[in-house]
Protein backbone atom coordinates (compact mmCIF):
# COMPACT_ATOMS: atom_id res chain seq x y z
CA UNK A 1 0.00 0.00 0.00
CA UNK A 2 1.28 3.08 -1.29
CA UNK A 3 1.52 6.24 1.16
CA UNK A 4 -0.68 8.98 -0.85
CA UNK A 5 -3.32 6.12 -1.13
CA UNK A 6 -3.60 5.70 2.52
CA UNK A 7 -5.51 9.43 2.92
CA UNK A 8 -7.91 8.32 0.34
CA UNK A 9 -8.93 4.85 1.90
CA UNK A 10 -9.57 6.99 4.91
CA UNK A 11 -12.31 9.41 2.79
CA UNK A 12 -13.37 6.39 1.34
CA UNK A 13 -14.71 4.57 4.90
CA UNK A 14 -15.92 8.06 6.26
CA UNK A 15 -17.72 8.70 3.13
CA UNK A 16 -20.88 6.82 4.14
CA UNK A 17 -21.39 9.06 7.16
CA UNK A 18 -20.45 11.80 5.16
CA UNK A 19 -22.90 11.76 2.67
CA UNK A 20 -25.86 10.64 5.41
CA UNK A 21 -25.32 13.78 6.92
CA UNK A 22 -24.92 15.74 4.23
CA UNK A 23 -28.48 14.68 2.46
CA UNK A 24 -30.25 14.15 6.01
CA UNK A 25 -28.85 17.02 7.94
CA UNK A 26 -27.00 19.51 6.01
CA UNK A 27 -29.51 19.39 3.19
CA UNK A 28 -32.78 19.46 5.54
CA UNK A 29 -31.16 22.47 7.94
CA UNK A 30 -30.33 24.27 4.05
CA UNK A 31 -34.49 23.72 3.35
CA UNK A 32 -35.14 24.97 6.62
CA UNK A 33 -33.24 28.17 5.83
CA UNK A 34 -34.66 28.54 2.56
CA UNK A 35 -38.16 27.99 3.56
CA UNK A 36 -38.25 30.52 5.91
CA UNK A 37 -37.82 33.05 3.24
CA UNK A 38 -40.88 32.04 1.16
CA UNK A 39 -44.06 32.81 2.04
CA UNK A 40 -47.35 30.96 2.26
CA UNK A 41 -49.99 32.08 -0.01
CA UNK A 42 -53.49 30.49 0.92
CA UNK A 43 -52.75 27.19 0.21
CA UNK A 44 -49.45 27.76 -1.95
CA UNK A 45 -46.04 28.54 -1.44
CA UNK A 46 -44.64 31.64 -2.96
CA UNK A 47 -40.96 30.78 -3.25
CA UNK A 48 -39.45 34.49 -4.13
CA UNK A 49 -37.32 35.23 -1.64
CA UNK A 50 -38.48 37.68 1.20
CA UNK A 51 -38.29 38.90 4.98
CA UNK A 52 -42.21 39.16 5.29
CA UNK A 53 -42.21 36.03 8.02
CA UNK A 54 -39.32 37.82 9.68
CA UNK A 55 -41.46 40.81 9.41
CA UNK A 56 -44.32 38.83 10.58
CA UNK A 57 -42.80 37.70 13.77
CA UNK A 58 -41.29 41.23 14.61
CA UNK A 59 -44.70 42.96 14.24
CA UNK A 60 -46.97 40.63 16.13
CA UNK A 61 -46.94 40.24 19.34
CA UNK A 62 -47.96 36.75 19.67
CA UNK A 63 -44.47 35.20 18.27
CA UNK A 64 -42.25 37.65 20.61
CA UNK A 65 -44.21 37.31 23.38
CA UNK A 66 -43.38 33.30 22.59
CA UNK A 67 -39.60 34.44 22.21
CA UNK A 68 -39.92 36.09 25.35
CA UNK A 69 -41.41 33.97 27.42
CA UNK A 70 -39.00 31.04 26.09
CA UNK A 71 -36.05 32.84 27.48
CA UNK A 72 -37.45 33.88 30.89
CA UNK A 73 -38.60 30.40 31.68
CA UNK A 74 -35.56 28.59 30.03
CA UNK A 75 -33.40 31.87 31.91
CA UNK A 76 -35.26 30.48 35.48
CA UNK A 77 -34.76 26.97 34.61
CA UNK A 78 -30.78 27.68 34.55
CA UNK A 79 -30.36 29.88 37.37
CA UNK A 80 -32.88 27.27 39.45
CA UNK A 81 -31.37 24.48 38.23
CA UNK A 82 -27.72 25.38 39.29
CA UNK A 83 -28.87 26.35 42.58
CA UNK A 84 -30.16 23.18 43.20
CA UNK A 85 -27.64 21.29 41.49
CA UNK A 86 -24.61 22.78 43.51
CA UNK A 87 -25.05 22.01 46.77
CA UNK A 88 -25.96 18.51 45.47
CA UNK A 89 -23.19 18.04 43.61
CA UNK A 90 -20.93 19.34 46.30
CA UNK A 91 -22.21 17.26 49.26
CA UNK A 92 -21.66 14.24 46.93
CA UNK A 93 -18.34 15.30 45.89
CA UNK A 94 -16.85 15.95 49.13
CA UNK A 95 -19.19 14.27 52.02
CA UNK A 96 -20.30 11.13 51.09
CA UNK A 97 -17.13 7.79 51.35
CA UNK A 98 -15.74 7.54 47.48
CA UNK A 99 -17.72 4.54 46.86
CA UNK A 100 -21.24 5.54 47.73
CA UNK A 101 -20.52 8.20 45.41
CA UNK A 102 -20.90 6.36 41.70
CA UNK A 103 -23.96 4.58 42.75
CA UNK A 104 -25.72 7.28 43.97
CA UNK A 105 -24.91 9.21 40.94
CA UNK A 106 -26.11 6.60 38.94
CA UNK A 107 -29.68 6.85 40.87
CA UNK A 108 -29.64 10.22 40.62
CA UNK A 109 -29.63 10.47 36.79
CA UNK A 110 -32.07 7.23 36.57
CA UNK A 111 -35.31 9.65 35.13
CA UNK A 112 -33.02 10.97 32.69
CA UNK A 113 -33.57 8.18 30.75
CA UNK A 114 -37.22 7.66 30.56
CA UNK A 115 -38.61 9.55 27.33
CA UNK A 116 -40.01 12.65 27.43
CA UNK A 117 -43.57 12.42 27.01
CA UNK A 118 -43.52 9.54 29.40
CA UNK A 119 -41.56 11.92 32.21
CA UNK A 120 -43.76 15.15 31.12
CA UNK A 121 -46.83 12.92 31.61
CA UNK A 122 -45.46 11.32 34.91
CA UNK A 123 -45.07 15.13 36.54
CA UNK A 124 -49.00 15.70 35.67
CA UNK A 125 -49.69 12.67 37.87
CA UNK A 126 -47.70 14.61 40.86
CA UNK A 127 -49.42 17.99 39.95
CA UNK A 128 -52.45 17.27 38.58
CA UNK A 129 -55.55 18.59 40.73
CA UNK A 130 -55.92 15.42 42.31
CA UNK A 131 -52.60 14.37 42.17
CA UNK A 132 -49.67 13.05 44.54
CA UNK A 133 -48.51 16.66 45.50
CA UNK A 134 -52.10 17.78 46.43
CA UNK A 135 -52.78 14.14 48.52
CA UNK A 136 -49.84 14.96 50.35
CA UNK A 137 -50.52 18.79 51.38
CA UNK A 138 -54.18 17.73 52.01
CA UNK A 139 -53.41 15.10 54.37
CA UNK A 140 -51.02 16.90 56.01
CA UNK A 141 -53.50 19.86 56.16
CA UNK A 142 -50.95 22.30 54.60
CA UNK A 143 -53.95 23.04 52.39
CA UNK A 144 -58.16 22.58 52.86
CA UNK A 145 -58.77 22.58 49.12
CA UNK A 146 -56.50 20.92 45.99
CA UNK A 147 -55.04 23.41 44.24
CA UNK A 148 -54.20 23.26 40.70
CA UNK A 149 -51.02 22.96 39.79
CA UNK A 150 -50.79 21.57 35.92
CA UNK A 151 -51.01 23.93 33.56
CA UNK A 152 -48.59 26.68 34.52
CA UNK A 153 -45.62 28.51 33.77
CA UNK A 154 -44.48 27.08 37.59
CA UNK A 155 -45.17 23.82 36.01
CA UNK A 156 -42.55 23.69 33.20
CA UNK A 157 -40.64 25.43 35.51
CA UNK A 158 -40.53 22.39 37.61
CA UNK A 159 -40.60 20.15 34.94
CA UNK A 160 -37.72 21.26 33.61
CA UNK A 161 -35.35 21.82 36.65
CA UNK A 162 -35.64 18.51 37.12
CA UNK A 163 -34.25 17.38 34.31
CA UNK A 164 -32.08 19.70 34.51
CA UNK A 165 -30.95 18.73 37.99
CA UNK A 166 -29.92 15.89 36.79
CA UNK A 167 -27.58 17.27 34.16
CA UNK A 168 -26.03 20.15 35.62
CA UNK A 169 -25.24 17.77 39.21
CA UNK A 170 -23.38 15.80 36.90
CA UNK A 171 -21.01 18.79 35.04
CA UNK A 172 -20.66 20.54 38.39
CA UNK A 173 -19.74 17.10 40.08
CA UNK A 174 -16.90 16.15 37.60
CA UNK A 175 -15.68 19.52 38.18
CA UNK A 176 -15.43 19.25 42.25
CA UNK A 177 -14.17 16.07 41.92
CA UNK A 178 -10.96 17.12 39.55
CA UNK A 179 -9.86 20.07 42.35
CA UNK A 180 -7.06 18.64 43.78
CA UNK A 181 -7.91 18.31 47.64
CA UNK A 182 -4.15 19.84 48.62
CA UNK A 183 -5.83 22.99 47.78
CA UNK A 184 -8.55 23.13 49.65
CA UNK A 185 -6.10 22.45 52.59
CA UNK A 186 -3.36 24.75 51.68
CA UNK A 187 -6.34 27.59 52.07
CA UNK A 188 -6.81 26.04 55.65
CA UNK A 189 -3.54 25.77 56.04
CA UNK A 190 -3.30 29.65 55.67
CA UNK A 191 -5.98 30.46 57.96
CA UNK A 192 -8.95 30.41 55.76
CA UNK A 193 -12.20 30.23 56.94
CA UNK A 194 -14.25 27.40 55.80
CA UNK A 195 -16.34 29.87 54.00
CA UNK A 196 -13.59 31.60 52.68
CA UNK A 197 -11.98 28.14 51.26
CA UNK A 198 -15.74 27.87 49.38
CA UNK A 199 -15.55 31.28 47.76
CA UNK A 200 -12.07 31.58 46.93
CA UNK A 201 -11.06 27.96 45.86
CA UNK A 202 -13.63 26.36 45.03
CA UNK A 203 -16.33 27.72 43.96
CA UNK A 204 -14.20 29.46 41.03
CA UNK A 205 -12.64 26.45 40.41
CA UNK A 206 -16.07 24.55 39.69
CA UNK A 207 -17.43 27.31 37.63
CA UNK A 208 -16.15 25.00 34.32
CA UNK A 209 -18.82 22.66 35.40
CA UNK A 210 -21.38 25.61 36.12
CA UNK A 211 -20.86 26.59 32.90
CA UNK A 212 -21.52 23.26 30.80
CA UNK A 213 -24.07 22.58 32.95
CA UNK A 214 -25.89 26.03 32.13
CA UNK A 215 -24.62 25.59 28.17
CA UNK A 216 -26.29 22.61 27.79
CA UNK A 217 -29.34 23.35 29.81
CA UNK A 218 -30.06 26.57 27.60
CA UNK A 219 -29.88 24.64 24.59
CA UNK A 220 -31.88 21.91 25.51
CA UNK A 221 -34.39 23.40 26.91
CA UNK A 222 -35.27 26.48 24.70
CA UNK A 223 -35.48 23.69 21.95
CA UNK A 224 -37.75 21.82 24.42
CA UNK A 225 -41.40 21.46 22.99
CA UNK A 226 -42.86 18.51 25.05
CA UNK A 227 -42.29 19.62 28.33
CA UNK A 228 -44.05 23.57 28.14
CA UNK A 229 -47.05 21.89 25.69
CA UNK A 230 -47.91 18.68 28.56
CA UNK A 231 -46.84 21.05 31.90
CA UNK A 232 -47.57 24.68 30.88
CA UNK A 233 -50.26 23.34 28.72
CA UNK A 234 -52.24 26.25 26.64
CA UNK A 235 -52.05 28.88 29.20
CA UNK A 236 -49.12 30.68 27.19
CA UNK A 237 -46.93 29.73 23.92
CA UNK A 238 -42.63 29.08 23.97
CA UNK A 239 -41.09 29.41 21.05
CA UNK A 240 -41.07 25.43 20.32
CA UNK A 241 -44.96 25.53 21.29
CA UNK A 242 -45.43 28.35 18.76
CA UNK A 243 -43.21 26.42 16.02
CA UNK A 244 -45.09 23.18 16.50
CA UNK A 245 -48.41 25.14 15.85
CA UNK A 246 -47.37 26.58 12.70
CA UNK A 247 -46.96 22.73 11.56
CA UNK A 248 -49.66 20.93 13.39
CA UNK A 249 -52.87 23.73 13.10
CA UNK A 250 -51.72 26.51 10.66
CA UNK A 251 -49.85 24.55 7.62
CA UNK A 252 -47.48 27.74 7.86
CA UNK A 253 -44.29 25.96 7.24
CA UNK A 254 -41.92 28.93 5.95
CA UNK A 255 -43.43 30.70 9.24
CA UNK A 256 -42.48 27.42 11.07
CA UNK A 257 -38.96 27.67 9.38
CA UNK A 258 -38.51 31.36 9.87
CA UNK A 259 -39.20 30.59 13.73
CA UNK A 260 -37.01 27.49 13.47
CA UNK A 261 -33.82 29.83 12.56
CA UNK A 262 -34.69 32.49 15.32
CA UNK A 263 -34.01 29.36 17.36
CA UNK A 264 -30.92 28.24 15.92
CA UNK A 265 -29.54 31.88 15.64
CA UNK A 266 -30.23 32.20 19.72
CA UNK A 267 -28.21 28.67 20.14
CA UNK A 268 -25.44 29.80 17.73
CA UNK A 269 -24.93 33.14 20.08
CA UNK A 270 -24.65 31.13 23.27
CA UNK A 271 -22.34 28.80 22.05
CA UNK A 272 -20.40 32.04 20.70
CA UNK A 273 -20.54 33.72 23.63
CA UNK A 274 -19.86 30.93 25.89
CA UNK A 275 -17.98 28.32 23.51
CA UNK A 276 -14.15 29.56 25.17
CA UNK A 277 -15.09 28.43 28.34
CA UNK A 278 -17.11 24.92 27.42
CA UNK A 279 -14.66 22.66 28.94
CA UNK A 280 -14.43 20.49 31.77
CA UNK A 281 -10.87 20.21 31.94
CA UNK A 282 -10.28 23.22 34.40
CA UNK A 283 -7.20 24.66 32.35
CA UNK B 1 -22.78 21.77 65.79
CA UNK B 2 -21.39 19.04 63.41
CA UNK B 3 -24.12 17.15 64.15
CA UNK B 4 -26.77 19.26 62.88
CA UNK B 5 -24.65 19.97 59.69
CA UNK B 6 -24.78 16.40 59.01
CA UNK B 7 -27.95 16.43 59.18
CA UNK B 8 -29.04 19.21 57.16
CA UNK B 9 -26.85 17.39 54.18
CA UNK B 10 -28.65 14.19 54.53
CA UNK B 11 -32.20 16.21 54.38
CA UNK B 12 -30.89 17.76 51.65
CA UNK B 13 -29.62 14.92 49.38
CA UNK B 14 -32.69 13.10 50.75
CA UNK B 15 -35.02 16.08 49.33
CA UNK B 16 -33.23 15.70 46.10
CA UNK B 17 -33.77 12.28 45.51
CA UNK B 18 -37.84 12.23 46.41
CA UNK B 19 -37.28 15.48 43.80
CA UNK B 20 -35.80 13.58 40.96
CA UNK B 21 -37.32 9.96 41.62
CA UNK B 22 -40.89 11.56 43.02
CA UNK B 23 -42.60 11.84 39.05
CA UNK B 24 -40.93 8.08 38.20
CA UNK B 25 -42.48 6.27 40.98
CA UNK B 26 -45.73 7.96 40.86
CA UNK B 27 -45.71 6.68 37.34
CA UNK B 28 -44.93 3.26 38.22
CA UNK B 29 -47.11 2.87 41.79
CA UNK B 30 -50.25 4.04 40.10
CA UNK B 31 -49.84 1.88 36.85
CA UNK B 32 -50.89 -0.73 39.38
CA UNK B 33 -54.00 0.89 40.58
CA UNK B 34 -57.07 -1.51 41.00
CA UNK B 35 -59.43 1.08 39.98
CA UNK B 36 -59.96 3.17 36.50
CA UNK B 37 -58.31 6.70 38.41
CA UNK B 38 -55.35 7.39 38.02
CA UNK B 39 -54.27 9.38 40.61
CA UNK B 40 -54.01 9.03 44.55
CA UNK B 41 -55.67 7.10 46.44
CA UNK B 42 -54.23 3.49 45.98
CA UNK B 43 -56.92 1.78 45.67
CA UNK B 44 -55.12 -1.75 45.73
CA UNK B 45 -52.85 -3.22 43.73
CA UNK B 46 -53.64 -5.38 40.13
CA UNK B 47 -51.81 -6.24 36.83
CA UNK B 48 -55.27 -5.31 35.14
CA UNK B 49 -54.38 -2.38 33.46
CA UNK B 50 -51.42 -4.02 31.64
CA UNK B 51 -54.14 -6.80 31.01
CA UNK B 52 -55.85 -3.85 29.23
CA UNK B 53 -52.79 -2.36 27.72
CA UNK B 54 -51.68 -6.00 26.32
CA UNK B 55 -55.00 -6.18 24.47
CA UNK B 56 -54.65 -3.19 23.38
CA UNK B 57 -53.91 -3.58 19.40
CA UNK B 58 -52.81 0.54 18.76
CA UNK B 59 -50.59 0.55 21.63
CA UNK B 60 -49.30 -2.99 20.52
CA UNK B 61 -48.72 -2.24 17.38
CA UNK B 62 -46.54 1.48 18.24
CA UNK B 63 -44.38 -0.86 20.70
CA UNK B 64 -43.49 -2.85 17.95
CA UNK B 65 -42.98 -0.44 15.40
CA UNK B 66 -40.93 1.45 18.31
CA UNK B 67 -38.87 -1.69 18.79
CA UNK B 68 -38.41 -2.16 14.58
CA UNK B 69 -37.91 1.60 14.51
CA UNK B 70 -35.00 1.25 17.42
CA UNK B 71 -33.33 -1.75 16.05
CA UNK B 72 -32.78 -0.83 12.36
CA UNK B 73 -31.94 3.10 13.30
CA UNK B 74 -29.85 1.36 15.79
CA UNK B 75 -27.49 -0.96 13.56
CA UNK B 76 -27.44 1.52 10.64
CA UNK B 77 -25.45 4.10 13.55
CA UNK B 78 -23.22 1.63 14.38
CA UNK B 79 -22.42 0.76 11.02
CA UNK B 80 -21.96 4.19 9.43
CA UNK B 81 -20.28 5.27 12.55
CA UNK B 82 -17.82 2.15 12.57
CA UNK B 83 -16.55 2.95 9.27
CA UNK B 84 -16.49 6.84 9.83
CA UNK B 85 -14.24 6.82 12.87
CA UNK B 86 -12.07 4.12 11.69
CA UNK B 87 -11.41 6.19 8.46
CA UNK B 88 -10.79 8.95 10.64
CA UNK B 89 -8.28 7.58 12.99
CA UNK B 90 -6.76 5.07 11.37
CA UNK B 91 -6.10 6.83 7.77
CA UNK B 92 -6.06 10.66 8.85
CA UNK B 93 -7.22 12.26 6.47
CA UNK B 94 -6.48 15.61 5.81
CA UNK B 95 -9.07 17.57 7.67
CA UNK B 96 -9.98 15.30 10.00
CA UNK B 97 -10.86 17.48 12.53
CA UNK B 98 -13.15 19.63 10.17
CA UNK B 99 -15.03 16.45 9.71
CA UNK B 100 -15.00 15.35 13.08
CA UNK B 101 -16.59 18.39 13.89
CA UNK B 102 -19.26 17.88 10.85
CA UNK B 103 -20.45 14.40 12.03
CA UNK B 104 -21.10 15.95 15.58
CA UNK B 105 -22.59 19.00 14.39
CA UNK B 106 -26.24 17.37 14.25
CA UNK B 107 -26.36 17.06 18.04
CA UNK B 108 -26.35 21.17 18.57
CA UNK B 109 -29.61 21.24 16.97
CA UNK B 110 -33.66 21.08 18.61
CA UNK B 111 -34.86 17.52 17.42
CA UNK B 112 -37.68 20.04 16.33
CA UNK B 113 -35.68 22.04 13.79
CA UNK B 114 -34.33 18.38 12.65
CA UNK B 115 -37.56 17.06 12.25
CA UNK B 116 -39.36 20.09 10.39
CA UNK B 117 -35.88 20.09 8.12
CA UNK B 118 -36.59 16.54 7.48
CA UNK B 119 -40.40 17.05 6.96
CA UNK B 120 -39.85 19.45 4.45
CA UNK B 121 -37.11 17.88 2.16
CA UNK B 122 -39.29 14.68 2.21
CA UNK B 123 -42.35 16.61 1.19
CA UNK B 124 -39.99 18.21 -1.63
CA UNK B 125 -39.01 15.30 -2.60
CA UNK B 126 -42.62 13.71 -2.72
CA UNK B 127 -41.62 10.47 0.02
CA UNK B 128 -44.38 10.33 2.55
CA UNK B 129 -44.01 9.96 5.73
CA UNK B 130 -43.85 6.40 7.53
CA UNK B 131 -41.92 4.31 9.81
CA UNK B 132 -39.03 4.43 7.21
CA UNK B 133 -39.26 8.46 7.55
CA UNK B 134 -38.56 8.37 11.57
CA UNK B 135 -36.10 5.65 11.16
CA UNK B 136 -34.08 8.02 9.07
CA UNK B 137 -34.75 10.56 11.30
CA UNK B 138 -33.29 8.76 14.32
CA UNK B 139 -30.18 8.14 12.74
CA UNK B 140 -29.88 11.85 11.92
CA UNK B 141 -29.78 12.60 15.32
CA UNK B 142 -28.15 9.59 17.19
CA UNK B 143 -25.38 9.05 14.41
CA UNK B 144 -22.76 11.62 16.29
CA UNK B 145 -23.21 10.02 19.27
CA UNK B 146 -22.68 6.43 17.82
CA UNK B 147 -19.47 7.87 16.31
CA UNK B 148 -18.08 9.88 18.85
CA UNK B 149 -18.51 6.37 21.30
CA UNK B 150 -16.61 4.37 18.92
CA UNK B 151 -14.05 6.95 18.09
CA UNK B 152 -13.30 7.26 21.70
CA UNK B 153 -12.67 2.94 21.86
CA UNK B 154 -10.20 3.57 19.04
CA UNK B 155 -6.48 3.17 20.50
CA UNK B 156 -2.79 3.04 18.88
CA UNK B 157 -2.44 -0.34 20.13
CA UNK B 158 -5.69 -1.92 18.74
CA UNK B 159 -3.72 -0.66 15.03
CA UNK B 160 -0.65 -2.03 16.37
CA UNK B 161 -2.10 -5.27 16.51
CA UNK B 162 -4.01 -4.61 13.04
CA UNK B 163 -0.42 -3.80 11.27
CA UNK B 164 0.85 -6.89 13.02
CA UNK B 165 -2.17 -8.90 11.12
CA UNK B 166 -1.43 -7.23 7.36
CA UNK B 167 1.79 -8.02 7.86
CA UNK B 168 1.19 -11.76 8.13
CA UNK B 169 -1.09 -11.45 4.95
CA UNK B 170 -3.96 -10.95 6.22
CA UNK B 171 -6.50 -9.35 3.43
CA UNK B 172 -8.19 -5.92 4.84
CA UNK B 173 -11.38 -7.57 5.04
CA UNK B 174 -10.00 -10.20 7.29
CA UNK B 175 -8.62 -7.96 9.45
CA UNK B 176 -11.58 -5.80 10.06
CA UNK B 177 -13.55 -8.43 10.50
CA UNK B 178 -10.45 -10.51 12.73
CA UNK B 179 -9.75 -7.97 14.48
CA UNK B 180 -10.72 -4.52 14.52
CA UNK B 181 -14.35 -5.70 15.00
CA UNK B 182 -13.76 -8.01 18.12
CA UNK B 183 -11.28 -5.36 19.52
CA UNK B 184 -13.78 -2.62 19.66
CA UNK B 185 -17.15 -5.03 20.06
CA UNK B 186 -17.71 -3.20 23.73
CA UNK B 187 -17.87 0.45 22.13
CA UNK B 188 -19.59 -0.96 19.13
CA UNK B 189 -22.65 -2.62 21.44
CA UNK B 190 -22.62 0.65 23.63
CA UNK B 191 -23.09 2.77 20.57
CA UNK B 192 -25.75 0.16 19.82
CA UNK B 193 -27.49 0.10 22.91
CA UNK B 194 -27.30 3.87 23.45
CA UNK B 195 -28.85 4.76 20.12
CA UNK B 196 -31.58 1.79 20.74
CA UNK B 197 -32.23 3.54 23.86
CA UNK B 198 -32.36 7.29 22.48
CA UNK B 199 -34.26 6.09 19.58
CA UNK B 200 -36.91 4.24 21.58
CA UNK B 201 -37.75 7.31 23.99
CA UNK B 202 -37.76 9.61 20.77
CA UNK B 203 -41.13 11.75 20.48
CA UNK B 204 -40.59 15.01 18.05
CA UNK B 205 -39.23 13.86 15.39
CA UNK B 206 -41.44 10.16 15.67
CA UNK B 207 -44.67 12.88 15.74
CA UNK B 208 -43.34 14.81 12.33
CA UNK B 209 -42.07 11.99 10.06
CA UNK B 210 -45.02 9.01 10.91
CA UNK B 211 -48.30 9.04 9.63
CA UNK B 212 -50.45 5.87 10.16
CA UNK B 213 -48.22 3.70 11.98
CA UNK B 214 -46.60 5.53 15.02
CA UNK B 215 -43.97 4.85 17.40
CA UNK B 216 -44.94 4.24 21.45
CA UNK B 217 -44.21 7.63 22.54
CA UNK B 218 -46.41 9.17 19.87
CA UNK B 219 -49.43 6.88 20.70
CA UNK B 220 -48.87 7.83 24.59
CA UNK B 221 -48.66 11.54 23.24
CA UNK B 222 -52.54 10.68 21.46
CA UNK B 223 -53.73 8.70 24.80
CA UNK B 224 -52.81 11.83 26.49
CA UNK B 225 -55.78 13.63 24.84
CA UNK B 226 -58.01 11.76 26.89
CA UNK B 227 -56.64 12.28 30.36
CA UNK B 228 -54.84 10.64 33.13
CA UNK B 229 -55.22 7.25 33.14
CA UNK B 230 -53.96 3.97 34.65
CA UNK B 231 -53.15 2.03 31.44
CA UNK B 232 -51.13 4.98 30.10
CA UNK B 233 -49.17 4.80 33.36
CA UNK B 234 -48.82 0.90 32.85
CA UNK B 235 -47.56 1.74 29.02
CA UNK B 236 -45.17 4.28 30.63
CA UNK B 237 -43.64 2.26 33.13
CA UNK B 238 -42.90 -0.03 29.84
CA UNK B 239 -40.89 2.49 27.99
CA UNK B 240 -39.30 3.16 30.81
CA UNK B 241 -38.34 -0.38 31.81
CA UNK B 242 -37.28 -0.92 28.91
CA UNK B 243 -34.80 1.84 29.19
CA UNK B 244 -33.48 1.02 32.45
CA UNK B 245 -33.19 -2.22 31.33
CA UNK B 246 -31.14 -1.34 28.17
CA UNK B 247 -28.80 1.23 30.08
CA UNK B 248 -28.01 -1.65 32.49
CA UNK B 249 -26.64 -4.13 29.92
CA UNK B 250 -24.70 -1.17 28.27
CA UNK B 251 -23.42 0.09 31.92
CA UNK B 252 -22.30 -3.73 32.50
CA UNK B 253 -20.26 -4.12 29.03
CA UNK B 254 -18.62 -0.77 29.50
CA UNK B 255 -17.23 -1.32 33.25
CA UNK B 256 -16.33 -5.04 31.84
CA UNK B 257 -14.40 -3.25 29.43
CA UNK B 258 -12.70 -0.57 31.90
CA UNK B 259 -12.05 -3.60 34.47
CA UNK B 260 -10.42 -5.61 31.49
CA UNK B 261 -8.41 -2.30 31.08
CA UNK B 262 -6.64 -1.73 34.23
Amino acid sequence: MTQNKTPRKGWILTGPALIWTSIFFLAPMGMVIAYSFFRRVGGSIDTSPSLYNYQRIFDEPVFLDALKNSLEVVLITVVVSILVAYPFAYILAYRVPPKWQRPLLLLAVLPFWTSYVVRSYSWLLVLAKNGVVNGMMQTTGLISEPVSLANTRLATVIGFVHFFTMLVSLTIYASLTQIPDSYRKAARDLGASSPMTFLRITLPLSMPGVVVGAFLTFVLAIGDFITPQILGGGQELLLPQAIMLQVQRRGDFPLAAALSVILLVIVIAVYGVSAKRLTLDGK
Amino acid sequence: MKQLGSILRFSYVAAIFGFILLPVLSLVLFSFQDGAVALPPLRGLSFRWYEALFADGRMMAALRNSVVVGLVSAALCTVLGFFAAYGLARYRPKGAQLLRGYLIAPLGVSYLVIGLGLSLTFSELSIGRSLVTVTIGHVVINLPLAFAIILSQMSEQQESYERAARDLGARESRVLSLITVPMLAPGLLAAFLLSFTLSWDEFVIALLLTRFDVTLPVEIWSALRTGLNPKTNAAGTIVFGLSIGMLIVTYAFIRRRLERRR
